[in-house]
């Protein structure tokens, strides 16, 4: 069964007396293991999607099945435990909680999911090995650099193991050589645990290391194409 | 999780040492207020007491009913075998026999002719066989020029009677007024000082004059307009008013108009609805402090909201829900409450308790000094100062965080995070 499905997504926005459409007749499946991302021009839905998929927003029309739940239909409740025990997010603005230690920031998720503190700081100190920060564990977000930060905030979006990962732009605060390293790591969790990444984004350097790749354009899907990776080695850059 | 939040709450300055502190200093303030007004209250009442309404005050019952026209015709005779009999029936108290009345008082000069005139209101009580009313009115310190009384004949006038009547110690003044008997009382006294209260009514036009004296003016021997009874402390409502119900019990006969009568200082001057006017006048105060602290307190609370937007978007999409969210900033909002309502009475307690036993003077501000009326800036702690703070202090942080809770809670969740992206 696809991880997502969706059937006639339409999201409207009201702009005055008429209303904006900023997405109109999303069908859309996905796959277990895919590496996938959805790109286009600014403005042309890719966060509104995202946020669907996400049970952050609820679309205007249409029907989308995340991990077998229609989150058109789910309480805030149900939504929020969908999230909290299955999807992981990733924003360009990282959002680390700033008053709270690099080991806290990760932990969080877990405590949640109320997990015994052993499980805990097992699972967060693989996390931060796996992202390669395991040294910053004491740290405040404040003393990170950008490519840290967003190092953290894959950790925590990788900690509880989930089986789908939301990025909306997680590349867009950062210089080539952390863009690259970032996605290396992603790609490679993708591969050692099997874990779902949908990203949304107009980096090209994104670009390169999906398998799929999704178009959107004023709303619509006009492009569908699945793609060789070609990652960057960390040589390289 | 309950562990989490809390050390959030620690390390963030802006949730919890600021609001804590304007928590606090609203809560200082009503405790202050409130114990300041109670003071003042308390203040009114010891003035009142000695003056004119005593702790208790005996009356005839004919007296009683035009007790402002100072009826001395209706005046309690025996009163110093009465004065005797209450002190043998409740030795704890202080009896102090008074008569008062309005007349005129005339300067002569050396011929006898009038030099000057002016309505006077005079208060007859002993001053010369103890010094019980000296210290009770604080003479010593009310006296500006001269001495006090010391023998029969010698009065105190107060100091803005004596600038009208152009008078210094030493010189004659006669009083002109109504006799108990209905006739005409003329009666020479010698000034022996000069005093001033601080009270402007008093201030005015009044003289203080041996009791015996006025007995012999007005022709009332052995007898007293009113007796005014006092305890040892400050006035004591429920006692006032088990004496009370005993006295008049004992004495007070239906039908003699000649019988005595006891009524409280509550009953007189109007003095009971003044006291509860200064109780809602405490309530008023600590309603515009709950407002205006709910105001601030609401403002930081949405301001630190949305300085936490990040910190709440990335909760929720973490996996909490609005409702656990929502919940979590109540309870830190009744901690943070707690926090500060504890400091906030401690800090108004402390203050108020060095108003109650020190008090701060400020006669230097004052420009004459005031021996009745205290000078000294007093609180009293009642009972209620204690858990008065609460209100504000909880209430305020509550509502604040309740109102400013929803704005932010209630935004759809994609909202947040747009906004995160700026
Ligand atoms: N809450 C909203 N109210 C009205 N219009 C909105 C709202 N959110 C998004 N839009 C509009 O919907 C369209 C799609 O927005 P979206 O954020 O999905 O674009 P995007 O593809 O993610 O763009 P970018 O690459 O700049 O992030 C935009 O035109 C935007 O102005
Ligand atoms: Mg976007």
């Amino acid at each position: 069964m696809a991880i997502i499905e969706t059937v006639g997504i339409a999201k409207r926005y009201p702009m005055g007396k008429r209303k904006f459409t900023a997405l109109r007749d999303i069908d859309l499946k996905i796959e277990k293991g895919e590496f996938t991302g959805i790109v286009g021009p600014s403005g042309s839905g890719k966060t509104t999607l995202l946020n669907i998929i996400g049970a952050l927003d609820h679309p205007s029309e249409g029907s989308a099945t995340v991990l077998g739940k229609k989150v058109e239909s789910l309480s805030h409740k149900d939504a929020a435990r969908l999230r909290n025990q299955r999807l992981g997010f990733i924003f360009q603005t990282y959002n680390l909680l700033p008053v709270y230690t690099v080991y806290e920031n990760v932990e969080l998720p877990l405590l949640l999911l109320k997990m015994n503190k052993e499980k805990r700081r097992e699972l967060v100190e693989t996390a931060l090995k796996r992202v390669g920060i395991l040294d910053k564990i004491d740290s405040k977000p404040a003393q990170l650099s950008g490519g840290e930060r967003q190092r953290v905030s894959v950790a925590r979006a990788m900690v509880k193991e989930p089986d789908l990962v939301l990025a909306d732009e997680p590349t867009a605060n950062l210089d080539v050589a952390n863009s690259h390293n970032i996605l290396n790591m992603m790609l490679e969790l993708n591969r050692e645990l099997e874990t779902t990444f949908l990203f949304a984004t107009h980096d090209e350097k994104v670009m390169r290391y999906l398998r799929r790749q999704i178009t959107l354009t004023d709303g619509r899907i006009t492009e569908d194409i699945e793609k060789e990776p070609e990652p960057v080695s960390p040589e390289e850059v | 999780m309950i562990k989490f939040l809390l050390k959030g709450l620690v390390r963030d300055r802006h949730r919890s040492l600021f609001p804590i502190l304007i928590i606090a200093g609203g809560v200082g303030l009503s405790v202050l207020l409130y114990c300041y007004i109670q003071g003042f209250g308390s203040d009114l009442i010891r003035t009142n007491a000695i003056y004119d309404t005593g702790h208790v005050k005996i009356m005839t019952q004919a007296y009683k009913k035009i007790a402002d026209q100072l009826p001395n015709d209706l005046a309690l005779a025996n009163s110093d075998q009465l004065v005797q009999e209450l002190q043998n029936k409740y030795p704890e108290m202080e009896w102090s026999q008074r008569i008062k009345l309005g007349g005129l008082l005339d300067i002569p000069d050396e011929k006898g002719e009038t030099k000057e005139q002016g309505p006077v209101q005079g208060i007859g009580m002993d001053l010369l066989n103890s010094n019980k009313n000296i210290n009770r009115f604080n003479l010593h310190k009310a006296l500006v020029e001269g001495n006090l009384p010391d023998k029969q004949g010698e009065i105190l006038i107060t100091k803005e009677f004596a600038n009208n009547l152009n008078v210094k110690p030493g010189h004659t003044a006669t009083l002109i007024s109504n006799a108990a008997d209905g006739s005409m009382a003329i009666y020479n006294f010698e000034i022996s000082g000069i005093i001033q209260f601080g009270v402007s009514f008093l201030d005015k036009n009044t003289i203080l004059v041996d009791i015996q004296d006025l007995r012999s003016a007005l022709n009332m021997y052995n007898s007293a307009g009113e007796i005014l009874g006092y305890f040892p402390g400050n006035f004591n409502a429920e006692k006032a008013n088990r004496i009370t119900a005993d006295f008049n019990q004992e004495y007070s006969e239906e039908g003699d108009e000649f019988s005595p009568v006891m009524v409280t200082l509550r009953d007189q001057n109007g003095l009971d609805q003044m006291l509860s006017m200064i109780n809602a006048e405490s309530f008023i105060i600590i309603g515009i402090f709950i407002f205006v602290m709910s105001l601030v307190l609401w403002n930081t609370g949405l301001m630190s909201g949305i300085r936490r937007y990040g910190e709440i978007g990335v909760r929720l999409a973490i996996g909490e829900s609005k409702t656990d969210v929502y919940v979590s900033l109540l309870w830190e909002g009744l901690l943070i409450g707690v926090a500060g309502t504890i400091v906030g009475n401690i800090l108004g307690l402390a203050f108020s308790y060095y108003l109650q036993e020190v008090g701060i003077d400020v006669s230097g501000m004052m420009q004459d000094s005031s021996a009745l009326m205290s000078t000294v800036l007093r609180a009293r702690i009642t009972t209620p100062a204690y858990f008065i703070g609460f209100i504000p202090g909880l209430l305020a942080t509550f509502l604040g965080n309740a109102i400013s809770g929803i704005g932010i809670v209630n935004r759809e969740t994609a909202q947040l995070f747009k906004e995160l992206e700026r």
